[in-house]
């Protein structure tokens, strides 16, 4: 099964539509809760990063019945560190996605941390494409 | 094992409004978390969570559905939107408007035997 949908820079009202689609057909699926939830908190602070950081973004999909892998691509700044973007409390956020209770430095590493693969790669001046996969069965 | 407390029991201890969820607040929880931070939220694994927060925006009520939060607290009498109410409500998350300080509301809620997640 594939899925994709838009994510809107700036637009935090739609942040997490992506998760919360992903999430109902998860469960459909009838995938172990505690893997959704590892999955869509993945995903979340992965929409969340493209709502604060970047101009525009997709958010690809694609679930077997072993795994799901997961592209979160957008255009943007781009990451010029990537390594440092993964320390737990480095952050390049606006005040704006402060008060939206993000922006601490935490999303990449709680992406990594909820999957069981992760690949990133960033140009600065065009974009950034987070890959996630994760194994549906425990 | 945590001491287990009713939804309804929380409101009624706090003397705050059920806004969304109405017929979930039998419902039982153990144990409660407070943040305006998001992210912190999304790092817990405990179950039968209320989240306290002084945070009222579209976000605190994807966090909740992405985490399995099934009951949020807002504090020094924050009003939940409409937005807010029409996803809580599709993800059986019950939206609870405290007058109190988020200080307070933790005082009462530990003294009654919810316990920390950590």
């Amino acid at each position: 099964m594939k899925f994709s949908y838009e994510v809107e820079g700036g637009n935090f009202a739609k942040a997490g539509n992506a998760a919360s689609n992903v999430k109902k057909v998860l469960k459909q699926l009838n995938v172990d809760p505690k893997i959704i939830k590892r999955i869509v908190v993945a995903l979340y602070e992965g929409e969340v990063n493209v709502v604060a950081h970047a101009y525009k973004g997709m958010v690809l999909v694609d679930i077997d019945p072993s795994r799901i892998h997961i592209r979160i691509e957008d255009e943007g700044p781009g990451i010029p560190d990537i390594d440092l973007a993964m320390q737990v409390g480095y952050s390049t956020a606006s005040a704006m996605v402060r008060e939206m209770g993000f922006g601490a430095g935490m999303g990449l590493p709680n992406m990594k941390r909820n999957a069981d693969v992760i690949d990133i790669s960033s140009k600065v001046g065009e974009g950034t494409v987070v890959e996630l996969t994760t194994k549906l069965t425990s | 094992m945590a001491t287990s407390i009713k939804i309804r029991k929380i409101a009624e201890l706090l003397e705050a409004q059920v806004v969304c969820g109405v017929d979930l607040i039998e419902n039982e929880v153990r144990y409660a978390f407070a943040s305006d931070l998001m992210s912190d939220v999304l790092t817990l694994e405990s179950e039968h969570l209320v989240l306290i927060t002084g945070l009222t925006n579209m976000q605190t009520v994807r966090t909740a559905e992405m985490a399995d939060i099934n009951c949020i607290v807002f504090v020094r009498g924050k009003k939940v939107t409409p937005e807010m109410i029409d996803v809580a409500s599709e993800n059986n998350t019950v939206l609870i408007e405290c007058k109190y300080s988020m200080f307070r509301t933790i005082g009462m809620l530990h003294d009654a035997g919810v316990s920390p997640v950590y």
